[in-house]
């Protein structure tokens, strides 16, 4: 194979998606640099601080997770963990099948897309509603997210009102309000018959055991004073130690995600309804998923589950916004997806997206962006070298061969050689030779001009400057 | 329902136990993420950051009056406990229903509940289960009217986050629903109300402190 799986991906996007990508994804930069700029004076710190936060978390996760199952049974709730996505969908199903429904309706979550969740619900003859506007649009094209909080990032709104048009929700308008007024009027039917609610966390306090869900539709608060049931499907590793470290997080999360200062709802659930009031949810069920991600807390990958899925890093990504969402073949994109990808799908599963770390220029644009402080540059090298020890053919694709470096590298004489006759590289006809990993490589790439030697005459020249002194 | 428990927590125990060393919780102001220039209390202020932020401001039942009368709207679901403060200074012009049909949820132009509290720092009003009499009425019509009785005011959210008892839903209001899924334009009232207001009962005397 000759390039990179994601490579091949990117080269067949019409430019139509990808210009709905680039100026999704610069208004997400833009919006967000904004607000943190106005907002602090070193907003790094709080980054930092976060992270550790974060991190903390992750490092006793076994007491913070039994902490938060305990608040939650105390209050009402029913809590279950779940090993696999295939575990989760079994205790879903149950339950579901318990409360008699036919009609679900769910708000966006991740953790959902780990278990496809939609369309097997949709097979096992239920009627799944994803009732965040732009996760609507995916279920009615069948579609994947491409985006963890702009799921239809690459599509317009001609392809919207198109999709609406075909799933019988009117004739043609483009107009974004119409658009949103259809959804709304479609959406509030399902929501009065659905008797099962999901949603998904982006916190829950070991402390209180409160799920913190946000939103700005009002989908999730919608679906949780009309349904009798609520299921909220997260990862072990949404757990963070107390309530008061909502502000912290929940300000970093919006400003990076949207660069809101807050979302329109907060939603903060801790349990089933008071037993006197008329609507709400009378059950609760928390469904903690592993997934892997188990196994990836004490290791030296273990930041990437710091991640609040602020999408920001994937705003900001050089190679996602010129290969898309769908380019990185699974749930999760851009720089957090490449770590946390290959990661979740277990050693078994490795080899098959090992070369989603090749997914980086390593300008380390994610690593400055991300709220969390996760070294996701570090965790890409630290998987690039684990698909080398371990041989994956596929992470291997397009990449030249680095003997050649590998020989002067070793010889410093050679090394003094090769970079004075580097200049030659500048007149040879480079891109015509017949090798197809180095035609691939220039297929995306221009070589600068040749300044080889350059450092080591800088250093010579300030040696001899200090000691003429 | 049988679920993986046992085997979840080994997995975890195991991977913890490899670490040597644990991040330990840092020592940090609860408020660490308010922003200076958005510190202060005060009604004042409270009403100038929930405007900013798409939440409409009314004080007293007149105002209200007007609102409802402004937007052509006359029915309405309203909290059994407002229904007699508000019914008779309304007046017979509208028709406030103290419960929640969810089989005629469209009839219900507007939805008037009250809120618990507010927060400073981002304009929004706090909704606890305890103090809202229905949560359909809250949200389904395209107006809800949240009665902050007394301005009870929190400064930051790190403290209306230390204030969340045993409630068991608290919803943080900032604003109208709205989503800008469709190539990032801001569209107002997506499944949640398209208008938000915050009617002030009686607006405290606080001393008001500036940022
Ligand atoms: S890795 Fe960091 S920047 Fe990327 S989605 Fe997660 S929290 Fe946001």
């Amino acid at each position: 194979m000759s390039r990179q799986a994601l490579d091949a991906f990117a080269a067949g996007i019409e430019s139509e998606v990808l210009e709905a990508i680039e100026i999704g994804a610069r208004s997400g930069v833009d919006k967000r640099l904004a607000t943190l700029t106005e907002d602090y004076a070193d907003a790094d710190a709080l980054r930092r601080l976060a992270g550790q936060v974060r991190q903390h978390t992750l490092d006793h996760l076994d007491e913070y997770l039994a902490s938060a199952e305990e608040r939650l049974t105390s209050h009402g709730a029913q809590v279950h963990f779940a090993a696999s996505p295939d575990r989760a969908l079994e205790m879903i199903l149950d339950i579901v099948r318990a409360s008699g429904t036919r009609v679900i309706t769910k708000s966006k979550s991740m953790a959902s897309e780990e278990l496809d969740l939609t369309r097997r619900l949709t097979e096992e003859g239920f009627e799944p509603v994803e009732t965040d506007l732009g996760e609507f649009v995916v279920q009615l094209d069948g579609d994947r997210p491409s985006h963890i909080v702009k799921p239809i990032i690459h599509k317009n709104r001609r392809d919207v009102a198109r999709s609406f048009e075909r799933c019988g929700l009117g004739d043609y308008d483009d107009d974004p309000e119409t658009i949103t007024r259809r959804a709304r009027a479609y959406m509030r039917d399902k929501f009065l018959d659905a008797r099962v609610t999901m949603t998904g966390a982006n916190f829950i306090s070991a402390e209180s055991g409160r799920v913190a869900v946000v939103t700005n539709e009002g989908n999730a608060r919608f679906g949780l004073a009309a349904a009798d049931v609520h299921i909220v499907l997260a990862g072990i590793d949404k757990v963070i130690p107390r309530d008061r470290d909502l502000a912290l997080l929940l300000s970093l999360l919006i400003r990076s995600a949207t660069g809101q200062r807050i979302t329109s709802y907060v939603e903060l659930v801790a349990g089933p309804r008071l037993a006197d009031r008329p609507s709400g949810p009378r059950e609760m069920h928390v469904i903690f998923l592993d997934a892997n991600r188990s196994s990836v807390v004490g290791s030296d990958m273990a930041p990437i589950l710091r991640c609040i899925r602020c999408g920001a890093c994937m705003n900001a990504c050089p190679v996602y916004r010129l290969s898309s969402g769908h380019a990185y073949r699974g749930v999760y994109p851009g720089p957090m997806g490449a770590v946390l990808g290959p990661l979740l799908a277990g050693n078994e599963g490795f080899a098959a997206v090992a070369d989603l770390a090749r997914a980086s220029t390593f300008c380390g644009a994610c690593r400055d962006v991300c709220p969390v402080d996760i070294p996701i540059p570090d965790l890409l090298a630290r998987l690039r070298a684990r698909s080398v020890r371990e041989g994956v053919i596929l992470a291997r694709a397009g990449v030249p061969s680095m003997a050649g470096y590998l020989l002067l590298a070793r010889h410093p004489r050679l090394w003094r050689l090769a970079m004075g006759l580097g200049r030659v590289l500048d007149w040879l006809p480079l891109r015509r030779l017949p090798l197809a990993s180095i035609r691939a490589w220039f297929d995306s790439r221009t070589l600068p001009r040749w300044r080889g030697a350059q450092f080591r005459k800088d250093v010579k020249r300030g040696r001899r400057e200090q000691e003429d002194g | 329902m049988a679920d993986d428990r046992e085997s979840v927590f080994a997995s975890l125990r195991a991977s913890l136990g490899r670490l040597e060393r644990r991040t330990p919780y840092p020592d940090y102001p609860a408020d660490a993420a308010t922003p200076p220039a958005r510190r202060g209390t005060g009604p004042g202020l409270f009403r100038q950051r929930l405007e900013a932020g798409n939440t409409i401001v009314i004080e007293g039942a007149d105002a209200l009056a007007g609102l409802l009368r402004d937007r052509g709207v006359r029915t309405g679901y309203c909290d059994p406990d407002l229904v007699p403060l508000l019914a008779t200074a309304l007046g017979p012009e509208f028709e406030l229903r103290a419960g929640f049909d969810r089989n005629r949820a469209d009839d219900y132009e507007f939805g008037i509940t009250r809120a618990s509290a507010g927060i400073v720092e981002t304009g929004t009003l706090v909704l606890k289960d305890q103090h809202t009499s229905d949560r359909l009425g809250a949200v389904a019509p395209w107006i809800h009217v949240a009665c902050l009785e007394g301005g009870r005011l929190h400064e930051t959210l790190a403290q209306a986050f230390d204030d969340l008892g045993d409630d068991p839903n608290v919803v943080l209001v900032s604003g109208h629903s709205q989503t800008a899924d469709v190539e990032g334009i801001m569209i107002h009232g997506v499944h949640g109300p398209g208008e938000q207001v915050c009617l002030l009962l009686e607006s405290e005397k606080e001393t008001e402190t500036g940022p």
